[in-house]
């Protein structure tokens, strides 16, 4: 037999990855392998290592663009691959129960849904955990899929990766999707970027001196949009935090990452006194010839002052608020279903005239509907809770036409929706008056 | 008059056409969603943050970058994109290549057979002298040949 002619390798690989390319574990398994090896050599790594941890996957949605072909899929699932640990995927992107839809909209999410159902069952056969895997934010303590420190991963979603990475201490790439899964069906990571000790050291020293804890998702857009692909070193977010992670700064970082990584590049920051490795090493992190930066007041007004309203008519009367883009913590849901009731309270009117929805992962919300008191609070301030990915749902082009308002960062820089710090919210919802410029 | 630029190869064959020029990263997902959702004809990039391409047309340009940013998807994107026929017919690099891309170019070469030329670290003068709607002619080696538009009499 002759032997497979592997001279366009440059890996330093192991015996069972030069089985696997010679294609002694089968044609398919070798194809995935060829394609995790060329992407190694692309981004210049020279091994391969092993994964250590349950995978998560941007690839949620049977939809071109967004995940996988079908024909792909099937191809991986013929040939009996399998990921070594369970594993969680992105939300899905439509909810008919909790959100209103026309039938225009409706007739288009019917069409991305089309193949929805068959391409979960060919993911569980995959490795998907179960029904309730699907958010972006699967690090939460209710979902579980939470990397130890130091574990090598393969994962996608940027949200996530920048979570793993920062705030956990987990090493992953910012893998696009397909190639996660790939990674992960292969069982190994190309040693690279993240995955080095070298490749997470800052080469910025960024300084936050703002007058008062800023937005987490101005403050992200405004550090993406400086350091792009770069690793900050993020000091004085302590000052306002406190040093450590709690519950409530790991929520300030989920979503502060959120937006350093959809409008940049970035998978990794490093805050002083909080994160575990600015913890660790502490200004040792920064390369020697680093960069310095301040973000101010000033810097975040300015950020904010250049988002577009892309709305058709901008003086439009907002119709829906979606809230959860990373999906919200179950703290997060307390807070915001508490202040939404405070504020219509203050306003003498129960049912606003805008859609609230509020997003979370589908075990954090089972966690919240069990509290009888939560359930209340939901149903007396007419707001509705939904597990799906609101840029999903919002890039159904009929869906794109309405305005929408959000605190989301990230939502606003990939869609139509208006981008409205967490009070001005509020403020819509206590009866306060949108203009193009503000709030009236 | 020409000015030629040495790069590293990861995939490569001989093609030329004409630039298209982003100074800030290239956000795959938001520059291709729109035309993916609409099933057009061709790639017009709906990225609102990116002043240098917004509502250009993408297809069958050679799009000169410093790297790609933006959400874990495009490994899909640049899959989908290239699978419609929509696809730029280069991306030439001034930086390394990021990982986003790299996955995106390799997936459409080895599971849907339509590669996207990409030739990385052109360097910092490379972005900085090429224009828009320049021609520009690329080898198998990594050649980058930039011509000179010649202003009209």
């Amino acid at each position: 037999m002759k032997m497979e002619d592997l001279s366009w390798v440059r890996l330093d690989l192991a015996k069972d990855e030069e089985d696997i390319l010679r294609g002694k574990r089968g044609r398919v398994l070798k194809k995935v392998m060829r394609t995790v090896v060329l992407y190694g050599q692309a981004c210049g790594a020279k091994k391969l290592v092993p994964i250590e941890g349950p995978a998560h996957f941007v690839i949620s949605m049977a939809f071109t663009g967004l995940g996988p072909r079908m024909e792909m899929v099937d191809e991986l699932v013929g040939a009996g691959l399998k990921t070594r640990d369970p594993f969680t995927v992105d939300p899905r992107a439509v909810d008919f129960d909790n959100l209103s839809c026309s039938p225009r909209q409706e007739s288009v999410f019917r069409e991305w849904g089309k193949n929805q159902a068959r391409y979960e069952r060919q993911l569980k056969k995959l490795g998907l955990r179960d029904d309730n895997a699907f958010t972006c934010t699967c690090y939460l303590p209710e979902v579980g899929n939470r990397p130890h420190k130091g574990a090598i991963l393969a994962w996608s979603e940027s949200s996530a990766v920048v979570f793993a990475n920062s705030v956990l201490g987990a090493r992953t790439n910012r893998n696009g999707a397909i190639l996660d899964l790939l990674c992960n069906l292969a069982g190994k990571a190309p040693m690279f970027g993240l995955l080095t000790d070298e490749g997470r050291r800052a080469g910025w020293r960024l300084e936050i001196a703002t007058s008062r804890l800023p937005d987490p998702q101005l403050l992200g857009g405004a550090i993406g949009k400086k350091v792009q692909e770069g690793v900050p070193y993020i000091i004085g977010l302590d000052r306002f935090l406190g040093p450590g992670l709690s519950e409530k700064t790991e929520d300030f970082l989920k979503d502060m990452g959120a937006a350093c990584a959809a409008l940049g590049a970035c998978g990794l920051y490093h805050a002083e006194n909080i994160t575990p490795e600015a913890l660790d090493q502490k200004r040792r992190l920064l390369i020697k010839d680093y960069r310095t930066y301040v973000i101010d007041d000033h810097e975040l007004k300015e950020t904010r002052t250049s988002y577009p309203v892309l709305w058709r008519d901008k003086g439009a009367k907002p119709k829906r608020c979606l809230i959860g883009c990373p999906h919200l913590s179950l703290g997060q849901l307390y807070w915001w279903v508490t202040k939404i009731r405070e504020a219509r309270s203050a306003y003498a009117k129960r049912k606003a005239d805008i859609e609230v929805v509020l997003f979370a992962a589908p075990d954090v919300l089972e966690k919240f509907k069990k509290g009888k008191q939560a359930s209340d609070l939901a149903g007396a301030s007419g707001v509705k809770l939904s597990a799906i990915c609101i840029e999903s749902f919002m890039k159904n082009p009929f869906v794109a036409r309405e305005p929408v308002i959000t605190n989301s960062n990230k939502l606003r820089a990939y869609t139509t929706a208006r981008f409205l710090l967490d009070q001005e919210i509020l403020d819509v919802m206590a009866g306060g008056e949108l203009t193009e410029e503000g709030i009236g | 008059m020409k000015r030629i630029f040495k790069g590293r190869v990861v995939f490569a064959q001989k093609t030329k056409g004409k630039a298209l020029v982003t100074h800030q990263g290239f956000n795959t997902l938001a520059s291709f969603y729109e035309s993916l959702v609409k099933k057009s004809k061709r790639a017009v990039c709906s990225d609102q943050d990116n002043p240098d391409l917004y509502k250009k047309s993408l297809t069958n340009k050679i799009i000169c970058l410093p790297r790609s940013i933006g959400s874990t998807s495009a490994g899909a994107t640049w899959e989908a994109v290239a699978e419609r026929k929509i696809a730029p017919k280069a991306l030439l690099f001034s930086e390394q290549i990021d990982s986003l891309a790299a996955g995106g170019i390799i997936l459409a070469a080895l599971w849907i057979g339509r590669p996207i030329v990409a030739v990385d670290q052109l360097g910092r003068e490379f972005l900085a002298s090429v224009r828009d709607g320049q021609e520009i002619e690329i080898d198998e080696d990594g050649t980058v040949e930039v011509l000179e538009v010649r202003p009209r009499t």
